[in-house]
């Protein structure tokens, strides 16, 4: 329990709270990259580098973007809702609880967590792409191909034009 | 002259011999800091200067010639203009936003400085994932962009912000890519590999230095990474998110004074610090372009700064010639040709790398066929695919009618 | 054949001849430094009126203060009191004149009015004034300006003036004779008429 790791910790923990409680959407959007801001901390702190500054590339740099745009595209930013919190939050609250139990579980019965002691082995970016080209090649090659299809069904809707007349030509 | 070449290094050295014990850690930061945030910052005072005489050259007209000799004090008028101007934020603005817009994205533009190596053990840190730290912090960028256009409550400036944004994800693939070229021929995520890997020459006495820009793949990838780079740092012909004739300034309309000034300074680090890292990846970093031993005479750190200076020389030669794109061109040109040109390249340099071992007689000459054969057909197919006239019809808008 | 990427060669190789010639050459430039160093006005260009003055600027004015200019004035930046002497007859003579240059649009219609030729057009542009009110407000001395320094600006215009004045003066004497010769005859009649009506009364 250093320093860095508690200013991390809260930063992550506070913008958290902040990205669900705050009332302008966007404000919330902001708070939410500011999560991933922490997370990345917290991994740069385990020495996970690779995984630190990838989680700030892609939820910082495309995703809170994304979201950022789709609050932008699709509704007033100024509306503030009736209420803060709704009918399933009960049901939420259960459902959240149920999968952080589960987590706490998984991981305190893991095989990592057995062996605790022996230092883990420094995962190196060169180490991380053998293993995405060597063991996990078939997994690596499924979600490739999700992602094209995902994209190439984008392209499709987005081309979708009334009765083929106007739009980008 | 190794003397020279480590001035900075050993002076570091010893200002952090005379620091007690405890507080050497901190000292060594600060020390990291507080030349990048002292160098560049004067580079841009000088560059606007600059700019601004070099674009006037290419009109045919003289540039600012009045403050101190040739003019090359107007940046310090400019600097006390802006200081000095009223602050000014709309009413209706988000004003923690509104505030925090410009200090993120200076705070991002400098941040990207820690891992460029500017000379033999001169980077600021040292970590494996060097690249991917650089292209990390510059996701701030965009963040700060969308900030400031959409806190500011004016529909310029949100029409700015969204072009920004538009324009730098598109462009930050082919930029990715093109990068992805030197961490595939070097193995490594780390510029000083990179850096190490360009040094000496072959040929003839070792007459062409080994960069990256004299393979066929790493020109291509060059050429695609500063044409990328001038997107990502809206510079001209990419100033769409800040065109001042159609949308007065952008993102940053609504700002004034020091702020304003503050935008202006962020924009134009993040320019160096992309060019520096074209530096780093395509032009051999620090290394001395020749094997004369009077090269070895200039220290390395003068040789970094030189070809940054070429880099920022040819984006104002750039935005003195070029005009600005429109919107579908720019949409257009990265997708349907700087991406699969930085794909196409991203094999080609698979091809160089495992054709390295052939040595049969006529082997080098092959491969540079090979190469060049397997970039420049595609290359003026996607050319010629951008450049084919099209039937531009009457628009209909979808939402907008 | 078609290159792609050609055309941003050759126009960045044409900037760099400009560039490269804005040192060697000096026609390329075209800029003149101002203050240091002035371009000849042209003889058409015209921006702010002026009073022209025959010999002693203030007597000479050729001004009678008769207030066309005054009342054409678009943008109304001209202001005329008319001189009168101690008995109340105006002299013919501006008591003040003055132009308000800040509201003045340079359309040249007072000069298009003037019957007297006495308003034209100047070439000086250095109006440059701490104060913007009092400053730009230029009275009688500093509008009456010779007719010496309006043949320097426009000579074409000045000699056609001076020959048209020339004629209208000559025109004038001649008609003053004539004139003179009509009240003579005119003054006979009257006496003749006077002289009839006295010997008709006579008669009675």
């Amino acid at each position: 329990m250093d320093a860095p790791f508690l200013i991390a910790a809260a930063l992550t923990l506070l913008s958290a709270i902040a990205a669900i409680s705050l009332r302008n959407l966007v404000h919330c959007a902001l708070c939410l990259s500011l999560t991933f801001l922490g997370l990345a901390a917290l991994y740069l702190q385990l020495g996970a580098q690779f995984v630190g500054l990838t989680q700030i590339v892609v939820n910082v740099g495309a995703v809170a973007i994304v979201i950022v745009f789709a609050i932008l595209l699709t509704r007033s930013a100024d509306q503030p809702d009736a209420s803060r919190f709704n009918k399933g939050a009960i049901w939420v609250g259960l459902i959240c609880a149920a999968v952080f139990a589960t987590l706490v579980v998984s991981i305190n019965t893991s095989y990592v967590s057995m062996k605790s002691g022996a230092p883990a082995p420094p995962l190196t970016v060169e180490k991380i792409g053998h293993e995405l080209m060597g063991r996990y090649v078939l997994p690596l090659e499924a979600v490739a191909l999700l992602l094209t299809a995902a994209l190439i069904g984008a392209v499709i809707i987005a081309m979708k034009e009334p009765n083929g007349k106007g739009g980008a030509q | 002259m190794q003397q020279l070449d480590q001035i900075f290094v050993t002076l570091k050295a010893w200002v952090l011999g005379q620091v007690p014990e405890p507080l050497q850690v901190p000292a060594s930061i600060v020390l990291s800091i507080v030349p990048i945030t002292l160098v560049f910052p004067a580079m841009f005072a000088l560059t606007t200067v600059a700019e601004r005489k070099l674009l006037g050259r290419i009109q045919n007209r003289l540039g600012p010639n009045r403050v101190g000799p040739f003019g090359f004090l107007q940046w310090a008028a400019d600097g006390l203009k802006t200081i000095t101007k009223e602050d000014i934020v709309p009413r209706n603005a988000d004003k923690v936003v509104h505030f925090l817009a410009p200090v993120v994205l200076l705070v991002s533009a400098l941040l990207a400085y820690s891992v460029i190596p500017f000379g033999r053990n001169m980077s600021a840190i040292e970590i494996d994932a060097g690249i991917l730290f650089f292209f990390a912090v510059g996701a701030g960028t965009e963040l700060a962009v969308f900030m400031a256009g959409w806190s500011s409550r004016n529909k310029y400036a949100l029409l700015g912000a969204m072009r920004a944004i538009a324009q730098m994800i598109s462009y930050e693939l082919p930029l990715l890519l093109a990068a992805l070229t030197v961490v595939m021929a070097t193995g490594s995520l780390n510029p000083n590999d990179m850096v190490a890997a360009q040094e000496g020459g072959r040929g003839w006495g070792a007459i062409v230095p080994n960069w990256f820009v004299f393979t066929p793949w790493g020109f291509v990838g060059c050429v695609l990474f500063l044409i990328a780079a001038a997107a990502e740092s809206n510079r001209s012909p990419f100033d769409l998110p800040e065109a001042e004739s159609e949308i007065i300034a952008g993102y940053f309309v609504e700002y004034s004074g020091m702020k304003f000034a503050t935008f202006f300074l962020a924009e134009y680090l993040g320019l160096f610090v992309i060019s520096s890292m074209c530096v780093v990846l395509f032009l051999g970093g620090w290394h001395a372009p020749f094997p004369f031993f009077w090269c070895d005479w200039i220290p390395s750190w003068a040789w970094f700064i030189s070809k940054l200076a070429c880099i920022v020389l040819l984006y104002i030669w750039m935005r003195g010639t070029l005009p600005r794109l429109r919107i579908d061109q720019l949409m257009n040109f990265a997708w349907k040709f700087m991406l699969p040109m930085a794909l196409i390249n991203l094999v080609v340099v698979a091809v160089w790398k495992y054709t390295r071992p052939w040595d049969y007689f006529g082997a080098e000459l092959v491969r540079w066929l090979l190469c060049v054969g397997l970039l420049a057909l595609p290359y003026l197919l996607l050319g010629r695919n951008l450049l084919r006239n099209r039937k531009w019809g009457p628009r209909t808008y979808r939402y907008a009618s | 054949m078609n290159i792609p990427g050609k055309g941003i060669l050759t126009g960045m190789a044409q900037t760099a001849k400009n560039f490269v010639g804005s040192y060697v050459s000096k026609e390329r430039m075209t800029t003149v430094q101002y203050p240091e160093e002035r371009e000849p006005a042209h003889e058409a260009a015209r921006n702010f009126p002026f009073l022209v003055f025959d010999k002693d600027p203030e007597a000479g004015l050729r001004c009678v203060a008769c207030k066309i200019c005054e009342k054409e004035c678009p943008p109304q930046c001209i202001y005329i009191v008319m001189q009168r002497d101690e008995n109340g007859k105006p002299t013919k003579q501006p008591e003040t004149f003055d132009i308000d240059v800040s509201v003045c649009m340079s359309c040249q219609i007072c000069v298009e009015v003037c019957p007297f030729e006495a308003i034209k057009m100047d070439t000086d542009y250095e109006y440059g004034e701490f104060d913007r009110f009092g400053g730009l407000l230029l009275g009688k001395d500093r509008l009456a300006k010779s007719n010496e320094y309006f043949h320097k600006i426009h000579p074409t215009e000045a000699s056609e003036v001076d020959a048209r004045l020339d004629k209208e003066r000559k025109a004038k004497e001649t008609g003053d004779k004539a004139k003179a010769a009509k009240l003579a005859a005119l003054a006979k009649k009257a006496e003749n008429a006077e002289k009839i009506v006295e010997g008709a009364k006579a008669e009675k």
